[in-house]
């Protein structure tokens, strides 16, 4: 008797509820490990440096902003995210309003600090039109006279797993 | 004797403790300022109020500050732009919030006011309602015709503050750099009047963060002189703690940015942890991490919490720890050719335009108010080291040298701590004062006049106001690919001086 070369046998007909689950996990999984990243553009609208300063804490090695797919870029068109510190100027409205113009679709609008939130203790001023509301819509605040790093960090994950 | 001694000796005075306030008339005034500019004085801050014009002058010899005062005719007051180039911003300011016109003036555009705010004036006693929006100015240009203009901000420089810098390029060279300010004025001075020194503290701790504990003592300071009264030692003391703290965590703060724009990874991750860990430690021992509103006229708001100095002293003793591998990483072949000859600012310019802090004394000018204004300081005797270079690369050694210095000056202060209040009730009195301050950028003063408790008038003086005319002209012989990093050398602000 001759022996054959072992044959591959012809496939199974599959399952299409399986493939179909597999499908949405991958694509599932893949927007949480590939898409979660989100572009920050920072705009001061009037701020006295304090909320900047705990913003350029995000930046050293203990925080480490850029681990969680959050970066920050220089110009609004390259941003995801336009994230507001200071009470909205009058001299800073139109410098606002042209960043969030220049912003792709689609975006979210962080307010970071008290004065971004409502004026802080700027309100009432003749120079200040209050929060960052008042001009674009806002889509989270964060407050505190500056927030914390700790604080800004969280905010901004939540953001992304909203997002996610 | 001195021919502005002699016109001051003549005028009828004012008290404004610790010193005396000049009333000149205009003739008066505009002789003593031609004096004072022979006798290479410095301006160090012009305002005014409802009715008067006031200028704060340093006598550089005698080491002794002289307020003078004129009154305004008629909207109209001589300007003292011609004798000192550092008053044309102070002039323009002045017209937009008071509405006094500088006669003579060498500039008299806008500055703060960029038509956006719906009164005119806004600090003359009759505010007039605005009625057509006046378009932003900017200077002529030299040849607009061949001219390529670089415009920047007021949206830029990740992080920083709004500011509008418009160059005007060569190739690659900066030909004619014009600063436009004002987008973050928040309209201060207006909030800070008829309230109560306690309440306005909040606006003097708001003025400009990274000097946050510096304005609130030069607040404090001018209103505890006013009141005639002097805050407890202890109070005293822990000022000087967290007016050194914050010099540290501003000095870590500016060698952070300048290691991310000069490609120094190394020491941008070192100064950004070591700054941290400051900030973590203040937190602990003052209850905020940039210690605002930890400073208070008649005090500071609370005592230093237990095992506080501990806390403080470990964060500073982890900087001091690395304060040779810092030097290391600055003195590499890389990072110190980029930074040397960059921004170079010359003795002269720096000196006529009353640039103090780290820029003023890289640049030769030996003047820290620590060492002769500053009260509480005395026996502590903070050393003053001066360069001559100018540039970027001694602009470092001093703000490393700096650090050390005051690592050194908060043990000292904190092994000494007297015992005893940290505050006290403050009388409902009416007077005017002076207080100062050396920040991590220079000299800050804050003039006020008080009416039965309440602040009728109050002018703060940020170093901002010295050092952005320096930066223009420094920028002027710059490359445009420079620009940020030397932005960045000179720690530039900007809230403090919009006010």
């Amino acid at each position: 008797m001759m022996l054959r070369a072992p044959r591959s046998e012809p496939p199974a007909p599959l399952d299409p509820d399986t493939t179909q689950s597999l499908a949405a996990r991958l694509e599932a999984a893949g927007q949480v490990r590939l898409g979660r990243s989100l572009a920050i553009c920072h705009v001061n609208s009037g701020s006295c440096n304090g909320c900047e300063l705990e913003l350029r804490a995000l930046d050293n090695a203990l925080y480490d902003l850029e681990r969680f797919g959050l970066r920050f870029v220089e110009s609004p068109r390259h941003a995801d995210v336009l994230l507001v510190t200071g009470p909205l100027t009058r001299n800073l409205r139109s410098a606002l309003e042209q960043a969030w113009d220049a912003t792709p679709d689609p975006k979210w609008v962080v307010a970071v600090g008290d004065c971004a939130v409502d004026g802080g203790v700027f309100k009432g001023s003749y120079a200040v039109l209050g929060g960052t509301g008042l001009s674009i819509p806002v889509d989270l605040t964060i407050s505190g006279c500056p927030p914390a790093p700790a604080r800004i960090l969280a905010g901004l994950r939540s953001l992304l797993e909203a997002n996610a | 004797m001195t021919r502005t001694t002699d016109i001051i000796r003549t005028a009828e005075a004012e008290l404004c403790r610790p010193w005396l306030r000049h009333m000149l008339s205009a003739a008066d005034w505009a002789a003593f300022a031609g004096a004072a500019a022979t006798e290479s004085w410095t301006l160090l801050a012009q305002w005014a109020d409802t009715v008067q014009v006031h200028a704060l002058f340093l006598n550089s010899d005698a080491l002794s500050i002289v307020p003078v005062s004129t009154p305004v005719d008629s909207g109209r007051y001589p300007a003292l732009s011609p004798y000192f180039a550092g008053a044309a911003w102070y002039e323009r300011m002045i017209r937009d919030l008071w509405g006094h016109s500088a006669e003579g003036g060498t500039d008299g555009r806008p500055w703060l006011d960029h038509g956006t705010w719906p009164l005119a004036r806004p600090l003359a006693s009759r505010p007039e309602p605005r009625t057509i929006a006046d378009p932003l100015q900017l200077g002529e240009l030299d040849d607009p015709s061949e001219a390529m203009i670089l415009p920047i901000g007021p949206i830029w420089d990740r992080l920083g503050e709004p500011a509008h810098l418009r160059l005007t390029l060569d190739g690659p060279a900066i030909r004619q750099a014009e600063a436009l300010l004002g987008f973050a004025h928040k309209g201060t001075l207006t909030l800070m009047r008829g309230k109560s020194p306690r309440a306005a503290a909040r606006f003097a701790a708001r003025l400009s963060a990274d000097a946050t504990v510096a304005h609130s003592v030069a607040f404090a300071q001018a209103t505890e002189a006013a009141m005639d009264v002097v805050a407890p030692p202890r109070a005293a003391a822990l000022r000087i703690v967290m007016a050194e703290v914050e010099r540290i965590a501003a000095h870590l703060d500016t060698l952070t940015e300048i290691g991310r724009l000069a490609d120094a990874p190394a020491l941008r991750t070192l100064c950004g942890v070591l700054r941290e860990n400051v900030l973590r430690a203040s937190d602990a021992a003052f209850g905020h991490r940039l210690m605002m509103d930890c400073v208070i006229p008649s005090g500071v708001a609370a005592d230093i919490a237990d095992g506080g100095p501990q806390l403080v002293l470990r964060a500073l003793g982890s900087i001091a720890s690395q304060l040779d591998a810092l030097r290391r990483l600055h003195d590499g072949a890389a990072l110190s050719a980029r930074l040397a000859r960059l921004g170079r600012a010359g003795g002269k310019l720096a000196a006529s335009l009353a640039v103090g802090g780290v820029v003023g004394r890289a640049s030769g000018r030996a003047f820290d108010a620590r060492t002769v204004f500053s009260s509480g300081y005395g026996k502590l005797t903070p050393r003053l080291a001066v360069r001559t270079g100018g540039d970027a690369a001694a602009r470092q050694h001093l703000r490393l040298f700096e650090v050390e210095e005051s690592i050194r000056l908060v043990s000292a202060a904190l092994d000494s701590l007297p015992e005893g209040p940290v505050s006290m009730t403050l009388p409902q009195v009416s007077g005017e004062g002076i207080g100062c301050a050396e920040s991590v950028r220079g000299d800050i003063w804050h003039w006020l006049r008080l009416d039965h408790g309440q602040i009728a008038a109050v002018f703060p003086r940020d170093p901002g106001w010295a050092l952005w005319p320096l930066a223009e002209r420094v920028l002027e012989n710059a490359t445009a690919d420079d620009a940020a990093l030397i932005r960045a050398s000179f720690a530039l602000p900007a809230s403090g001086m919009d006010l």
